[in-house]
C-alpha cells in the first residue's frame, strides 16, 4: 500500500500534527511519501520524499491552491490513501479531494483494522466500521489517535513544486485568541460545568464545588458559548488544555474536542445522567446522577 | 439576495441507541429527533441576514424520511421564507457524495447567493456535505465559521485551533458552513409557528434527483468496549457522595 500525508504548517511553523500522519503510516507498514505547503527551514524528520511547495508564495491556507497541488501529486505518486489530520485544515481539504478523485472520505479515523476504517458517531458514543469502494480513499485522522510510536528521525528528500491555481476565497489575516483572563493549566483541581448543568442559574452549584475545593470553575464549549460561563474557563481544543490533579467533569457528554483539553487530567470524575456518555472512556469514576442533586450532597459532605 | 439553508434532523445525543438489524446504523425507532445542533446556527444566521437586509429570501431544504417535516416546519418558523422536503427514507445509509449530490441537483439551476450548512452533523459527524456540495456547484466554500458579517461584502471568521480564527473575504456565490457559538439561535415565537403553516413546503422524492452510487460501504455499527477501567457508582445520592469521598480520598492526594 502507498500513502500520501498531507502535513501541516501554521504561522511558519510545522504543526506537531504532522508526525501523527507518519505515525498511522508506519502502522500500517505503507509506502509514504508527504506533501506539504510549507517552509524549507522547518521540514518535518522523516525517510522518505516530500513534494515541498512555498507557504510564502502561496499562503498557508489557500483552498484551491493546495487541492491542485494534492491531486498533481496524486498523479505522480498514485497512492491507494490520502490521510489529512482531522483538523480546520484537514476536514476543509479533504472533501475537496476526495470529491475531485471521486473517491470516498472517511473522517476523523481513530481505528484500521483488515482494510476497514473505524470512526465515531453519535458524539463519539458509537462507532462505525466502514470500508472503501472506490480506488483512492481519503482520509482525516483523529489528533492524537496515531501518535508516532518513536522519536522522529531522518531526512527527507525534497522536491519543490508549485501551483497557480487561484483562489475564490481571500485570506485576510489571522485571529488572536484574546487575552485568557485564567490560567487553568495550572490549577490543581477543576470543577467544569458542561451542558447538562441545565442552565445559567445553575452555576453556582458547582462553583460552589470548585469554591469548597480549593479549586477552579471550567466550561465545556456549550457552556461558555451561552455565556453561562466566561470564554476563559472553556477546556479543550478550541479552549485550554489542562492537567490537573482532580478533575470533576459535571454534565459533560466528553465529546472528542473536550476531552482533548482534559484527558491528562491525574484522576477524572465524571457525574452523568447517562450511562454511555464517552466521557466515561477517560473517567477514573462516573457517578451515574443528576448533577443538580448530586454536587451540593457532596459539598455539602465536604463541609 | 436568494438563500439556502441545509439542514438534518438528528436524535437528541442524550437517546439510548439501539443497533439496527442489519448493523449498519441505529434503530430509528423511539427516538426523540431534533435539528442538528450546528444547523440552527446556520438557520439562524440566514434569518439574521433577513432581517439586515431587505431582500433576502430563504429556503430552508432538508433531505430524509417524512418525519423530517418537524425539523423544517421549526426552521420555517424560526424564520425561513419557504422549505423544500427532499424525501428519501434510505437516506440514513446514503454516504455524504450522495447526499450532497441531492442537494446540489436540487440547487444547480436556483442561482443562490449563499448556502449555509452545519459543519457537521452530530450522528455523522462527517464534515463534508457543505464541501462537498460547493465542489459539486463549483463555487467557493468557507467551513467552520465563527463570525459572519456582510456588508457589501462578506467577511467571516474561519475557526483553527487553539482559539485562533482566520478573517476571510469572498464573494457570492459562496457555501459557508457552521460552527457552534456562530450566534444565539432563537426560539420560534407562537405567533411565527402559526405564521409557519402558511409557507410553501414542497416535497421532492430523491428518486426525481441525480444521485451517484454509494462509495462505502458501512461494515458494523457498535458500542465501543469500554477501554478504561472506569468504576461506575450508581444509587443513592448522599451513599454516592460518601463513596466519591472515601476514594478521592485514598486514591488522590487532593482531599
Ligand atoms: C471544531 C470544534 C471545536 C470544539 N471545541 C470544543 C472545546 O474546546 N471544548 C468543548 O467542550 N467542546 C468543544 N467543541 C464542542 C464539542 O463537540 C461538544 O459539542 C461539547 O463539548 C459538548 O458539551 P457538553 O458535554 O457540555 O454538552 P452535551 O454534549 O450536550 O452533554 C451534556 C451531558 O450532560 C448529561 N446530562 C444532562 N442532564 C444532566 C443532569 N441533570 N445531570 C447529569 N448529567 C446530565 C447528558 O447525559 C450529556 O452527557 C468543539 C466542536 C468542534 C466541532
Amino acid at each position: 500500500m502507498k500513502i500520501l500525508l498531507v502535513g501541516e504548517y501554521r504561522e511558519n511553523k510545522l504543526l506537531d500534527v504532522t508526525y501523527d500522519l507518519i505515525g498511522f503510516a508506519d502502522k500500517l507498514e505503507a509506502d509514504k511519501v508527504m506533501l506539504a505547503v510549507g517552509y524549507e527551514e522547518d521540514i518535518p524528520k522523516f525517510d522518505g520524499k516530500l513534494y515541498l511547495a512555498d507557504a510564502k508564495a502561496l499562503g498557508e491556507y489557500n483552498p484551491s491552491a493546495h487541492k491542485q497541488l494534492v491531486l498533481d501529486v496524486v498523479e505522480k505518486e498514485n497512492p491507494d490513501l490520502i490521510v489529512f489530520i482531522h483538523s480546520s485544515f484537514g476536514w476543509d481539504l479533504a472533501p475537496r479531494v476526495a470529491t475531485s478523485l471521486k473517491a470516498t472520505q472517511f473522517t476523523e479515523v481513530i481505528d484500521y483494522k483488515d482494510n476497514s476504517f473505524i470512526v465515531p458517531s453519535c458524539n463519539s458514543k458509537l462507532r462505525r466500521e466502514l470500508k472503501s469502494k472506490t480506488a483512492k480513499t481519503v482520509i482525516t485522522i483523529q489528533a492524537g489517535a496515531f501518535t508516532p510510536l518513536t522519536e522522529a528521525l531522518g531526512t527527507p528528500e525534497i522536491e519543490n513544486i508549485s501551483s497557480d491555481a487561484s483562489s475564490n476565497v481571500n485570506f485576510v489575516a489571522y485571529e488572536e485568541a484574546e487575552e485568557k483572563g485564567l490560567d487553568l493549566t495550572k490549577a490543581e483541581i477543576i470543577v467544569t460545568a458542561g451542558r447538562g448543568v441545565g442552565k445559567k442559574d445553575n452555576i453556582p452549584i458547582i462553583q460552589a464545588l470548585a469554591d469548597k475545593l480549593g479549586g477552579e470553575l471550567g466550561a465545556s464549549r456549550p457552556v461558555a458559548d451561552n455565556a453561562w460561563v466566561d470564554q476563559s474557563h472553556q477546556v479543550g481544543t478550541t479552549g485550554q488544555t489542562v492537567s490537573p490533579k482532580l478533575y470533576i467533569a459535571c454534565g459533560v457528554s466528553g465529546a472528542i474536542q473536550h476531552l482533548a483539553g482534559m484527558k491528562k487530567s491525574e484522576f477524572i470524575v465524571a457525574v452523568n445522567t447517562d450511562k454511555d456518555a464517552p466521557i466515561n472512556e477517560v473517567a477514573d469514576i462516573l457517578v451515574v446522577a443528576d448533577v443538580l442533586q448530586f454536587v451540593p450532597a457532596l459539598t455539602s459532605k465536604l463541609s | 439576495m436568494k438563500v439556502l439553508v441545509c439542514i438534518k434532523q438528528v436524535p437528541d445525543m442524550e437517546s439510548k441507541f439501539k443497533v439496527n438489524a442489519q448493523n449498519n446504523w441505529f434503530d430509528e425507532n423511539d427516538l426523540a429527533y431534533r435539528i442538528n445542533e450546528y444547523d440552527e446556527y446556520a438557520i439562524e444566521q440566514a434569518v439574521q441576514l433577513k432581517e439586515q437586509l431587505s431582500d433576502v429570501d430563504v429556503t430552508v431544504l432538508c433531505v430524509g424520511p417524512a418525519r423530517v417535516k418537524e425539523a423544517i416546519k421549526k426552521a420555517l418558523a424560526m424564520g425561513c421564507d419557504r422549505a423544500v422536503h427532499i424525501e428519501d427514507t434510505e437516506s440514513y445509509i446514503k454516504d455524504s457524495s450522495q447526499v450532497a449530490s441531492l442537494i446540489a441537483d436540487f440547487a444547480k439551476d436556483k442561482s443562490y447567493d449563499i448556502i449555509f450548512t452545519g459543519m457537521q452533523s452530530q450522528d455523522r459527524g462527517s464534515a463534508q456535505v457543505g464541501v462537498i456540495v460547493s465542489e459539486l456547484l463549483n463555487i467557493a466554500c468557507v467551513s467552520t465559521i465563527a463570525d459572519f458579517e456582510y456588508n457589501e461584502g462578506i467577511t467571516v471568521k474561519r475557526e483553527l485551533e487553539g482559539g485562533l480564527k482566520s478573517i476571510i473575504k469572498v464573494d457570492t456565490p459562496v457555501v459557508l458552513t457552521c460552527q457552534l457559538g456562530l450566534n444565539t439561535p432563537r426560539y420560534p415565537t407562537l405567533p411565527n409557528i402559526m405564521k409557519a403553516k402558511k409557507k410553501e413546503l414542497i416535497t421532492i422524492d430523491s428518486l426525481e434527483l441525480s444521485s451517484s452510487d454509494s462509495l462505502n460501504e458501512t461494515l458494523n455499527f457498535y458500542y465501543p468496549q469500554k477501554s478504561g477501567g472506569s468504576l461506575i457508582l450508581e444509587g443513592d445520592v448522599p451513599e454516592l457522595a460518601d463513596k466519591l469521598i472515601a476514594i478521592l480520598k485514598e486514591k488522590t492526594s487532593v482531599l
